[in-house]
């Protein structure tokens, strides 16, 4: 089994339109999973039919209880993430590290499961799909994206599907590392802005550093050819290959708001759409 | 008063409308919080670095002569950052989230904190407005102390937060405490729900909030409706433009580019300062 994720540094590059596309392309073969679980938008298109939902419990969080505290203040003293002001616990601060349980000489604060958000096993019209809802503002992204990989993963295996394709998140951080922590090749969506190639050369330096190998992709090339062609030296100078260009296309916009992959609009990008699949395919056989 | 900037989908124009509105007020200052993808700097070629930092990061370093493998250290810690072996103890920094709790737990007092480095805040001045920006070192997964580091760095006046895109912890930790939260958006269905994940956020932690819709004309009218439903004040619209767009590929600052912009921006500025409580 392989594993290819999309991921991009800079937000908005148009990953998701792109794994739609390859969803659709891979019908039958592949497991898809949304692991940008902060903000899925994969759902939009693919319309998931959910046939089981999982439970996920990220960190524990600490709970005061009021009647055993003898206000020594040695938990708001001992807490290093400003999480306990007038011996009330803010929930949105506390990293469930439990310091304060462990100080506590009246055994007054309990560190408690609390749900964080869900994990799904759905069918869709290309293949199954995993997907994942955070709760607003909950921690632990990267132990969720974890666990919707290792779903994605047992999925594959049970049904004998060759290919699991990851739809990343935005930036290089613990959720992004998640994501690609031991798959095969990683896409990296950009575009011909200054601000997406500075990204691109960051979350390039992160395949590196973790020995993955990648490709690029440059979406909306024709916004500032010369940048796209500075993208390009930048990628032929480091030795990575850019499996496609794609154009502006107000087709992407108009294939999202009616809720399909741009692929099956049949338009000039969807040719384009096909070789950028035929080539990565051709990468994840070697 | 301090404005966030922050969006839920990613790459909507926080940076654009961020780098606009801070030049568009005169001494402003500009905190760049999403220190995974740094941006905001990059549209002040002029800009004179007046500081370099190391952010650094409590871990634990442990004393062998003194440890007796009780393996105390590696149950209390919450983030598996520590094993404690038959015959060692594994350290992984990466994990850690520096609590202290490893240091606690250990009866033989073998645990002594070191400090490693998760990244570098960068402090540079570009005409009349200070720039602050965090940058994670490759490979870091924990994103909140450089953010906080960052955000430390706000000086009294007007201070615009570019926040990282998503609605986790990096989210949290940016937009926490400022006065005002400004939701960048798109007018197609991935931005009206990230928009609302987004929204929900900030609704948990009563942080005053209004939408700017950008790239107005593409996709459809949802995302209108669903602010008119909400009572969520739009506080202002910037249409899809080829020209916006290549403005901001190159680096450049719609509200230095466009004079009108810039009005705009200082109204919007105006419109912000009136709906904080």
């Amino acid at each position: 089994m392989k594993q290819l994720a999309v991921v991009s540094g800079k937000g908005g590059t148009g990953k998701t339109s792109v794994v739609a596309s390859l969803a659709a392309l891979a019908r039958g073969v592949a497991v898809i999973a949304d692991c940008d679980v902060d903000a899925p938008d994969l759902h939009l298109i693919l319309h998931p039919q959910i046939r089981e939902r999982r439970e996920f419990f990220g960190i524990k969080r600490a709970v005061i209880d009021q009647q055993r505290c003898t206000k020594c203040m040695l938990c708001q003293d001992h807490c290093r993430f400003g999480a306990i002001a007038d011996l009330k616990i803010d929930q949105l601060a506390c990293e469930g590290c439990g310091v304060c349980k462990l100080v506590c000489p009246a055994q007054a604060v309990e560190m408690i499961d609390r749900l964080s958000g869900y994990a799904y096993i759905s069918d869709t019209r290309y293949g199954p799909l995993v997907h994942a809802e955070l709760l607003p503002g909950e921690e632990a992204s990267g132990k969720l994206v974890a666990m919707v990989r290792e779903l994605a993963r047992d999925l594959a295996s049970s049904l004998g599907l060759d290919l699991v394709l990851i739809d990343g998140s935005p930036g290089i951080g613990c959720p992004v590392i998640a994501s690609l922590s031991g798959v095969d090749l990683a896409l990296v969506v950009t575009e011909p802005t200054i601000s997406a190639e500075h990204d691109l050369e960051r979350i390039l330096g992160v395949t590196d550093h973790f020995g993955i190998q990648s490709c690029v992709c440059i979406n909306k090339y024709d916004l500032n050819p010369q940048t796209a062609r500075h993208i390009e030296e930048l990628c032929r100078a480091r030795g990575t290959d850019v499996a496609a260009k794609l154009p502006f296309d107000p087709a992407v916009v108009e294939a999202m708001v009616k809720g399909v992959p741009v692929v099956e609009l049949d338009r000039p990008i969807s040719d384009l759409l096909r070789a950028l699949w035929k080539r990565l395919r051709e990468q994840l056989s070697r | 008063m301090i404005v966030s900037i922050a969006s839920g989908k990613g790459g909507t124009g926080k940076t654009l409308v961020a780098t606009s509105l801070a030049v568009s007020l005169p001494k402003a200052q500009l905190l760049d919080c999403d220190v995974e993808e740094p941006n905001a700097f990059l549209f002040f070629p002029n800009r004179k670095l007046l500081e370099r930092s190391e952010c650094q990061v409590p871990v634990p370093v442990i004393d062998m002569d003194r440890c007796v493998h009780c393996g105390s250290c590696s149950d209390a810690c919450a983030f598996n950052a520590l094993a404690a072996l038959p015959q060692e103890v594994l350290v992984f920094p990466e994990l850690c989230h520096g609590c202290g709790g490893c240091v606690l737990a250990c009866p033989e007092k073998a645990i002594k904190e070191g400090r490693r480095t998760v990244g570098h805040i960068f402090r540079a001045i570009s005409g009349d407005h200070d720039l602050v920006w965090g940058e994670l070192r490759l490979g870091e997964a924990r994103t909140t102390p450089l953010i906080r580091a960052v955000r430390e760095r706000a000086s009294p006046g007007i201070a615009i937060v570019d926040c990282p895109p998503g609605t986790s912890c990096s989210l949290v930790e940016a937009v926490r405490g400022t006065d005002f939260c400004l939701l960048v958006t798109e007018p197609t269905p991935f931005g009206l729900y990230d928009l609302d994940l987004a929204l929900k956020v900030l609704a948990k932690m009563e942080i005053p909030r209004g939408v700017l819709v950008n790239k107005g004309g593409i996709g459809d009218s949802k995302v209108y409706e669903y602010l008119e439903r909400r009572k969520i004040a739009l506080l202002m619209e910037i249409p899809m433009s080829r020209e916006i767009a290549e403005l901001y590929s190159r680096g450049l600052i719609l509200a230095e580019e466009i004079p009108a912009w810039r009005e705009r921006f200082a109204a919007l500025a105006e419109a912000i300062g009136e709906m904080i409580p």
